[in-house]
């Protein structure tokens, strides 16, 4: 898959990767996912996305090729990778934050190194191919278990880690009320896993009615449905008995929907990094001293955040890009005891061929899509 | 109620959320999370056998943030700057930090340059740009795009008037513009 421009992809031959490093690995890919995120760098909101670049941090597949320096893969492994990249040994890896790591991004320092999402995120060519580079491939990529479904690896390289992560940053406490904003894949993940975490309650908000009805079934949530109410915020004061919710998670992003200017602007004109209406009702509806997560993506470019009402309100905002690795072992815990069965929310699967119109039904919302894996040729 | 000190209860119990919810509970103790602590020294867990990584070979001037002391040992090389485009991008990285409006503004004004220059120079190729196959709207036909849109409070349907007019817009206006430009100078 190569972009060509704002809302174009299509599929061209590449030269396929080589070892440009010691630690290099190349993986052939088997499975691919399209994330919410990646309509950031579809729509032209990404800064530095370059026309022939190759999308897709959402991968697993077999180890085809190893560098020199390799000692944990072996050609024939099959991996699932994370899709941050990291280095292991820089001041952030050494403590945990993966994907924080300094030494793989040369083209920006507040962002780490990302598979496939523009040169902002460090120029690597991501998954949504037949071959892929993966650089440290003895930090990075873990051996799929023999028990674990491939369908399942692939959502633990981001969606599933990221959601889990997104109620983790929430400080969830027993009893807590928690509301999600956004069903998608990430948010139906963070729902779900809020209640691992001892939730009272969680309350989802979207305005797809099929994915609030995936939120009420998977994730076991109330939901919202926010165009039926003229103010969202308002309603989330009267289901919360006029406190808020204690924990309020942004898992939309900068692109939210709902109010035409700022879709023209940002979506249509890209006259801003994308609205930031998800988080500023995240941050006017949880309490007084509560916490807002935020897993949502946003880009560098600027963003009119309700800050005031933010520090007005003693709020705790804590967010990140997920240590996807970090999370690993006690996620493939929580699947092997059932708790979790992440491909339930798999709608589509496209051949690598039709990904155009997997990225326009993911992008448009139709045909119930909640989340495409993508089908390399001969997998 | 909020009024006062007390909160309304929650409408089950743990036990009732404990026998409906699978897993409820199983990272109740926060120590449990996976990234608490946040800093947790990583020492002989990561994989990695190096202090400081090898160094990736640099095949061309590889663009870098300034906010950077040199370039990462590890790096992508995909799409190499190339033409206007390259020579803006080349300039964003070698004069603003990302603290700088004008760096993301120079990148996305070069990312549309680019499509433009791709655009053109895929009608002197075998492949020239195709609006139908590469936006993947014929899947508006195969995969209900219509039932997905019609019928259903969809937040994004009051867009659906007017985006034909933005998209569109510009280049009626471009293409108006062009004309009255035109028979202006036909007309000196």
């Amino acid at each position: 898959m190569v972009y060509r421009g704002p809302y174009k992809v299509r599929v061209e031959e590449k030269e396929v990767p080589a070892i440009e490093h010691p630690n290099d690995a190349i993986v052939r890919v088997s499975l691919a996912a399209i994330c919410g995120s990646d309509l950031h760098l579809y729509h032209g909101m990404m800064p530095d996305t370059r026309v022939g670049f190759t999308f897709g941090h959402e991968f697993v597949g077999v180890v085809e090729d190893v560098g020199s320096g390799v000692r944990s893969l072996r050609r024939g492994d099959r991996v699932m990778v994370p899709f941050n990249i990291f280095c292991g040994t820089c001041w952030f890896c050494a403590r945990g934050l993966y994907s924080n790591c300094h030494n793989v991004n040369p083209n920006a320092t507040a962002v780490g190194g990302i598979y496939g999402y523009s040169h902002t995120g460090g120029g690597y060519d991501g998954g949504q191919a037949e071959f892929v580079r993966v650089p440290f491939a003895d930090v990075g990529p873990t051996v799929i278990p023999e028990w674990m479904d491939e369908e399942d690896a692939v959502l633990l390289t981001d969606a599933l880690v990221t959601g889990y992560f997104g109620a983790q940053l929430g400080d969830i406490v027993e009893g807590d009320v928690v509301v999600v904003f956004g069903a998608g894949p990430v948010g139906l993940f963070a729902a779900k896993s809020a209640w691992l975490m001892g939730a009272g309650r969680v309350i989802v908000v979207d305005h797809l009615e099929y994915r609030l009805e995936k939120a009420r079934t998977f994730a076991h949530a109330e939901t919202c449905n926010f165009t039926e109410y003229d103010d969202i915020v308002v309603q989330m004061k009267k289901l919360t008995d006029h406190l808020g919710a204690d924990v309020a998670i942004d898992a939309v992003g900068a692109e939210a929907d709902g109010n035409l200017i700022q879709h023209v602007t940002s979506a249509k004109l890209k006259l801003q990094g994308g609205s930031p209406i998800a988080l500023n009702w995240a941050i006017d509806s949880v309490r007084k001293a509560g916490t807002v997560s935020v897993m949502g993506a946003y880009g560098p470019m600027f963003s009119a955040v309700k800050f005031g009402d933010a520090l007005n309100k003693g709020l705790t905002l804590r967010m990140n890009q997920c240590p996807v690795k970090r999370q690993w072992p006690r996620l493939f815990e929580h699947i092997r005891n059932g708790y979790l069965k992440p491909s339930d929310i798999v709608t589509h699967r496209i051949p690598l061929e039709h990904i155009a119109e997997g990225y326009h039904i993911f992008s448009a919302k139709l045909d119930g899509c909640i989340k495409p894996l993508i089908v390399p040729s001969g997998s | 109620m909020v009024y006062t000190s007390k909160r309304a209860p929650l409408a089950e119990t743990t036990d009732q959320l404990r026998a409906r919810i699978p897993g409820w509970g199983a990272d109740l103790d926060p120590k449990d999370r996976p990234s608490v602590p946040k800093l947790l020294w990583q020492e002989d867990q990561t994989g990695a056998h190096w202090e400081f990584p090898e160094c990736q070979p640099e095949k061309w001037p590889r663009e870098r943030s300034i906010e950077h002391a040199f370039l990462t040992p590890v790096f992508g090389t995909s799409c190499p700057p190339r033409g206007l485009s390259g020579a803006v991008r080349k300039m964003a990285y070698r004069k603003y930090s990302e603290g700088r409006a004008a760096h993301w503004l120079l990148l996305l004004a070069a990312d549309r340059v680019d499509a433009w220059e791709h655009h053109l120079r895929s009608f002197a190729t075998l492949h020239p740009d195709n609006p139908i196959t590469e936006t993947g709207v014929a899947s508006e036909f195969s995969r209900h795009g219509i039932s997905s849109r019609v019928g259903k409070k969809r937040a994004d349907v009051k867009h659906h008037l007017l985006d034909p007019l933005i998209v569109a817009g510009p280049w009626v206006l471009a293409g108006g513009l062009l004309v009255a430009a035109v028979r202006k100078a036909i007309r000196r």
